[in-house]
């Protein structure tokens, strides 16, 4: 279905970002950039959103948060960690209390990387998602003609 | 014939109201400087959530906003096919309790807050919708939308403080800032997506298209005041419907939302001022 593809709904969590790559997420929204022409909204609530933006490293703190915002969403759904601190840990993969990427702890779709990512990225990365997020629509519906 | 109305009113109200409402994104996009989404952005978001999975916290949770949806369609028919005004009125805030009882249904704190916030709306608006019949029938001694728009003189000649006095409710009906505090288009936190929170796929798409129902029902009301006998004043009254959109979204873009306080004692004052002065002067004239 292209509509799937054409309102992408997004929800953004900081996992234990630094906060370069959150500006450039919000720089998306700014009449510069504007994702509202590709109908992406940034909602802040799990259950209506579509894809999950995940910013910085996963550590032992949010694991359980990041995993409860991914359950609570509804399917299809899709996760894109941005910046290399969510792709891998980054410079803080060392750390005693860094677990990891996000992929550690979700099954990721899209990773953006960069320090910052840049803004250009991102909406790469979501527009990636979108690709994504139309298979796992089709294999939804897929399951749902056998059952 | 009567089927065939009921029929072309429920299909096209919502498309009429999506269209406008895709327009409202262009347009208050345009005014924050960007390009903002397609015209038809309102619909792709629907029916993407038509196919997604739809959430249900509990049993009652889902029933109330498909019983919001079926008061604001029932609202629609008797409105556009002329109806009784004080009876689609009465629907239309049925449909409204429902949708607040929807709210309440998931026990979220967020939808929690909403409901008592739309509560406070529904009582900040309900008082000048009703003065706003009294008014129309005061002038036209008829209840009935097809009398009113068949009168020799349109009624905002006679009530324009009540007029002035509608827009300003509008506001609330049409979910528009400074007076969208329990759910917002535009809202980025959990807390200002109110009774929405819980809701997902389907439900969600049901919930969006009571609304587009709704902008067309709170611009049928502007409506009835510029339509009278003379054909051509129809014309004049869509074009003052798309005049009052365009100002609510004006005000949307131009005014920060108020607190709760200030969004019920203007709207109790505006009502108070403007609609009650209005009918004792009309009843000095009559």
């Amino acid at each position: 279905m292209k509509s799937v593809k054409k309102s992408p709904w997004i929800l953004h969590y900081d996992g234990s970002s630094c906060n370069g790559c959150d500006i450039e997420v919000l720089a998306c929204l700014t009449p510069l950039y504007d994702v509202e022409r590709f109908g992406i909204i940034n909602t802040g609530n799990p259950k209506h959103a579509d894809i999950l933006l995940i910013t910085g490293s996963v550590n032992e703190q949010n694991i359980p948060v990041v995993k409860q915002l991914y359950e609570q969403m509804a399917e299809p759904k899709v996760v894109v960690a941005i910046g290399i601190c969510a792709t891998s840990g980054g410079i803080f993969a060392e750390c005693y209390n860094v677990v990891g990427g996000v992929d550690k702890v979700l099954p990721v779709d899209v990773y953006v990387p960069g320090c910052a990512a840049r803004p250009e990225s991102i909406i790469d990365g979501v527009v990636l998602g979108l690709s994504a997020l139309d298979e796992k629509h089709k294999a939804l519906k897929h399951k749902a003609k056998q059952n | 014939m009567t089927l065939l109305i009921t029929l072309a009113i429920v299909i096209l109200t919502p498309l009429a109201g999506g269209l406008l409402t895709g327009l409202d994104r262009i347009i208050t996009a345009r005014m924050q400087g960007r390009q903002g989404p397609p015209l038809l952005q309102p619909f792709y978001d629907v029916i993407k959530l038509m196919n997604k999975e739809s959430m249900q916290v509990n049993t009652m949770h889902r029933f109330f906003v498909y019983a919001a949806l079926v008061f604001a369609v029932f609202t629609a028919v008797i409105l556009l096919s002329g109806g009784d005004i004080l009876l689609a009125i009465f629907a239309l805030t049925l449909g409204s309790v429902f949708f607040v009882l929807g709210g309440y249904a998931s026990n979220s704190p967020y939808s929690t807050i909403g409901s008592e916030r739309e509560l406070l709306q529904i009582m900040a608006y309900e008082p000048m919708v009703l003065l706003t019949c009294v008014g129309l029938y005061y002038t036209n001694s008829s209840f009935f939308i097809r009398d009113i728009i068949s009168s020799k003189l349109p009624a905002i000649i006679y009530l324009p403080g009540v007029f002035i006095g509608l827009v300003f409710i509008l506001t609330f009906k049409l979910r528009k800032s400074p007076f969208d505090l329990s759910m917002s288009h535009h809202g980025h936190q959990e807390i200002v997506k109110g009774i929405t929170t819980e809701y997902s796929g389907k439900d969600l798409a049901v919930i969006e298209v009571t609304h587009w129902y709704e902008v067309i029902i709170s611009l049928a009301l502007v409506y009835v005041f510029f339509a009278f006998a003379m054909p051509l004043s129809h014309l004049f009254a869509v074009m003052a419907c798309l005049i009052v959109y365009f100002f609510e979204i004006i005000i949307d873009n131009s005014e920060a939302r108020v607190k709760w306080q200030q969004a019920l004692n203007s709207a109790w004052i505006v009502t108070g001022v403007l609609g009650t002065v209005n009918l004792i002067i009309l009843s000095y004239f009559r």
